[in-house]
């Protein structure tokens, strides 16, 4: 395949960035889309010139590392995928492929297509675990969960932390991370205990760091490489409105 | 004589932790926070020792290379932990888990540290419920388990094909409970060095910032790597991109020992190799094992013919089907450990029965079970593997077999440490993947997770308690003294090396040419003569390397290359070493496999006479053959046998 990569390039935070045009030849359909960019990277080597930055590390779609915005979604055109398990063959040859950073003031850009999202830390840092410390816990059977609540606890958890419900909604929200994270733990015994104070501490943080608000378009779902229900938003807000009256 | 001192506690193997824990010193609470504790790698053993630690009061600070804690490779494991709870009635106990480990590793690991690790298995679950890991349950509401290679018990828990995933969000949400309190302070995008050692004792660590690129001095009256393993060395690897061994390395060259870097874990189910560009291999869990069959055909003339795409998988009747793990060792079937698959599969390969294009595949052939349970049920247990396959592959694993085939996943070998986890320099501690430990020649699957955790939530909170119960009147040290400030000249002298070559060969291709190397006469299959030109090429590449390399763009600011290039620099010397190690070790056990040394029926022939030890290597400088020293094996509470899965 032949394809022609308009792609942001910016040299660091505050620098203005710009879309460059690059062109790569003979990729395979089999090849991934971060392989593609390593194949255009070595190029630019070849031509003594500064290779694109992107984060990515497991290429397995399970870091949450990986973060592009390929023709204008998130992880590009294929469904319940991280960019990194995106393959060319999802692409026609001749195409053009636009490629951007996220876009949120929450998550600047670092350079390039990497960004920081340092924020969802933050937020998990507000609340988001059980405050146990190790040792001098019950044995693991004196707990039992019911089934059908660990399986949904189980949906939630499988949010990576990739940022894409952020890049997705044209509010830039953050709701769907952080919904996933209070709803896994509102849904089990273990998490009940602190419920309140977490979705309180998490949904402040969320608001402080510049995250924007929902408004049910429902594009972090669709987006989700993992698929994470925004059903789970419905019960954050149902667990926020409790948390706050009563 | 030796300078290895394993400090294995006195009494009986049973008794020794809790003996290890009752006599051990302590440091008071007010002084706890007078003590810092620098600690690099926020994998399952990093984070959750840095969360321990700091639970404790210890004022800790932590490391890591990505944006976040939980992108660490420990995200990655799919299948599960094990743990001796014997929830299931099957007979499992400490003992079973203790001596199936030790059997696994093919008599190679350290007796007292293995036993340790069963012992504290059940709490690692305990642990994990509290912090609200979701893990499997059945309808009463209790924990679930399946069974893993190498046991014949089912005692591995686990969170559909993500335990890994859940574990390390479990360890990273206590990690963020203590930096929310302030008892760690994390620095990411931050990537260590070296170790800055102040009259024998390691005291902190020089890190660069990878986003401005500053060389930053830190303190710490402790240091723990917990910086995962060196399997990138082979270039393909299962490990994440960025997972390197530079951390180790350093360390190495810094006075730790550095102990059996030929014991290198071949995985047997992965996604074969399909391009020369291909930059990592995908595994495909080993709980996969559990209701897959693996086989190739029993006909040569079927075989070519799938290759040549004239046959298909469903082509070939029952009858003319080889399943060759069920065939050779009918007691384990498919779940024999690891090696043994894995050596089993290239065996028919290199006779001419592999599958796929290039014929280094066999199958994973799931259609009985889907028969039996219904895809319903494979589907709960295995859908994210099976997506992940279909996603990569382009085929539908529901209805075709899959195809997969061996490739480097983990290494057994790692950072000497003594029972307390401590290298052989003092006040440096090493944990998880990234020390020697656990595993001897072999890990057994779902055991790296529950060791991360065991070094991280139960051993090192006691053992670095111990180590800084001396330290209480050490003041923290200043970063302006002269071990810093030469340790920092050293580290800038070093980057202004590899940017100063300005050769014409990007990072990637002496990284590629290493994996070749590496995979070709370090890999699966070993023999004297091929270890010998291993040796040769890697110090060929080397020269290349620091001649010839070509890093684009400033020291300064964002640079991945710079940042490969330190790391591939390391691995070419690490190559090296593990093709010497190998070298010397004229034995075959568990991953690692000399061809001169088998039994008539292909098995790996161990040589307990010569072998019966832990081969830590002591670096002597550049350019000078490092010393072998030897950590000679006894084990008291086990009778050493011929491995068995048959």
């Amino acid at each position: 395949m032949n394809l022609t990569l308009e792609i942001w390039r910016q040299e660091s935070p505050k620098a203005k960035g710009r879309f460059e045009t690059y062109k790569v030849q003979n990729i395979s359909p089999d090849c991934s889309f971060l392989e593609m960019l390593d194949i255009l990277n070595e190029t630019l080597i070849d031509k003594i010139q500064s290779p694109i930055n992107f984060d990515h590390d497991c290429r397995e779609g399970i870091c949450g590392m990986c973060s592009l915005y390929i023709n204008g979604r998130p992880h590009g055109p294929d469904d319940d995928v991280t960019t990194c398990q995106l393959h060319m063959r999802k692409f026609k040859d001749g195409d053009t492929i636009t490629i951007e950073p996220w876009r949120s003031k929450a998550f600047p850009v670092i350079k390039d297509l990497m960004i920081n999202r340092n924020a969802f830390d933050q937020i998990i840092q507000a609340g988001g675990y059980i405050s146990v410390t190790t040792g001098g816990v019950p044995d693991a059977n004196s707990i039992p969960v019911n089934r059908n609540d660990a399986e949904l606890a189980m949906d939630a958890a499988a949010c990576i932390g990739c940022g894409a419900c952020v890049a997705a909604c044209k509010n830039a929200s953050a709701m769907l991370f952080v919904a996933a994270k209070v709803s896994q733990f509102a849904l089990l015994p273990q998490g009940k205990i602190e419920a309140k104070d977490r979705v309180k501490a998490m949904v402040a943080k969320m608001d402080e760091l510049g995250f924007g608000n929902c408004t049910n378009t429902y594009a972090c779902e669709a987006e989700c490489p993992k698929g994470i229900s925004v059903s789970n938003i419905a019960r954050m807000n149902r667990e926020y409105m409790c948390a706050k009256v009563i | 004589m030796t300078k290895l001192n394993s400090k294995i506690p006195k009494g009986n193997l049973a008794e020794k932790w809790t003996n290890y824990k009752s006599h051990q010193n302590l440091v008071n609470p007010p002084n706890k926070p007078k003590l810092d504790i620098i600690v690099v790698g926020t994998g399952l053993a990093g984070a959750s020792a840095a969360a321990s630690l700091g639970a404790m009061g210890f004022n800790v600070k932590i490391f890591c290379i990505s944006d976040s804690p939980r992108r660490a490779h420990s995200i990655a494991a799919q299948g599960g932990i094990n743990a001796a709870k014997n929830y299931p009635n099957d007979g499992d106990s400490v003992y079973r888990l203790f001596y199936d480990t030790i059997k696994g590793g093919d008599y190679r690991a350290r007796e007292a540290n293995v036993y340790r690790l069963a012992e504290v298995s059940s709490s690692i679950i305990d642990q994990c419920v509290a912090q609200g890991v979701p893990f499997a349950r059945d309808y009463s509401g209790l924990l679930d388990n399946r069974s893993f290679g190498g046991a014949q018990v089912s005692r591995t828990f686990y969170a559909r094909g993500q335990t890994g995933q859940q574990l390390l969000l479990g360890a990273y949400g206590a990690l963020s409970h203590q930096i929310k309190t302030g008892n760690v302070k994390l620095y990411s995008r931050r990537e260590m060095l070296d170790l800055v050692i102040v009259e024998g004792k390691a005291r902190g660590i020089i890190a660069r910032d990878l986003v401005t690129g500053e060389l930053e001095k830190h303190f710490g009256h402790a240091v723990v790597v917990a910086t995962g393993g060196y399997g990138n060395v082979y270039y393909l690897s299962t490990n994440a991109m960025n997972s390197n061994t530079s951390a180790a390395w350093q360390i190495y060259k810094r006075g730790a020992f550095f102990a059996n870097p030929s014991y290198v874990q071949i995985h047997p189910t992965c996604i074969p190799v399909h391009g020369d560009y291909q930059s990592k291999l995908t595994l495909m869990s080993e709980s996969l094992r559990n209701d897959g069959r693996i086989w190739v055909p029993k006909k040569k003339e079927d075989a070519e013919k799938i290759r040549n795409k004239q046959l298909k998988a469903i082509d070939i009747k029952e009858d003319d089907r080889d399943y060759f793990l069920e065939r050779r060792y009918p007691a384990f079937g498919n779940l024999v450990p690891r090696d043994v698959a894995s050596r089993a599969a290239k065996e028919r390969c290199d006779a001419g029965f592999g599958v796929g294009n290039t014929g280094l595949a066999v199958y994973l052939d799931f259609a009985s079970a889907i028969n039996r349970l219904g895809k319903d049920v494979i589907e709960e247990r295995y859908g994210n593997l099976f997506q992940m396959y279909e996603k990569i592959v382009d085929e539908n694993p529901y209805e075709n077999p899959m195809m997969i085939y061996p490739a480097v996943h983990y290494t057994m070998g790692g950072v000497w440490v003594d029972y307390e986890l401590q290298t052989t320099i003092e006040g440096l501690f090493c944990a998880g993947e990234a020390n020697f430990s656990d595993h001897g020649a072999n890990r057994l699957g779902a055991s790296a997770l529950m060791q991360g955790l065991s070094d991280g939530y139960f051993v090192l909170p006691y053992t670095i308690q111990n180590y800084l119960s001396k330290d209480i009147k050490v003041p923290r040290m200043s970063t302006d003294l002269p071990e810093f400030n030469n340790t920092l000249n050293e580290v800038k002298e070093r980057l202004n090396k590899l940017m100063s070559i300005k050769g014409t060969k990007s990072v990637d291709h002496f990284h590629k040419k290493l994996g070749h190397i590496m995979w070709e006469y370090v890999g699966m299959g070993r023999t004297k003569a091929g270890l010998e030109m291993a040796v040769i090429l890697i110090r060929d590449l080397k020269k290349e390397f620091w001649s010839d390399l070509r890093i684009p763009g400033d020291i300064n600011g964002v640079n991945t290359e710079l940042e490969k290039a330190t790391r591939v620099a390391d691995f070419i010397e690490l190559g090296e070493l593990a093709a010497l190690d190998a070298l010397q070790r004229e034995e075959s056990c568990g991953g690692h496999f000399r061809e001169e040394h088998q039994t008539p029926e292909g098995e790996a022939l161990r040589n307990d006479n010569d072998f019966m030890f832990v081969g830590a290597w002591e670096y002597k400088g550049e350019d000078k053959s490092p010393e072998l020293h030897k950590e000679e094996l006894k084990y008291e509470a086990i009778e050493v046998k011929q491995r068995n899965y048959k």
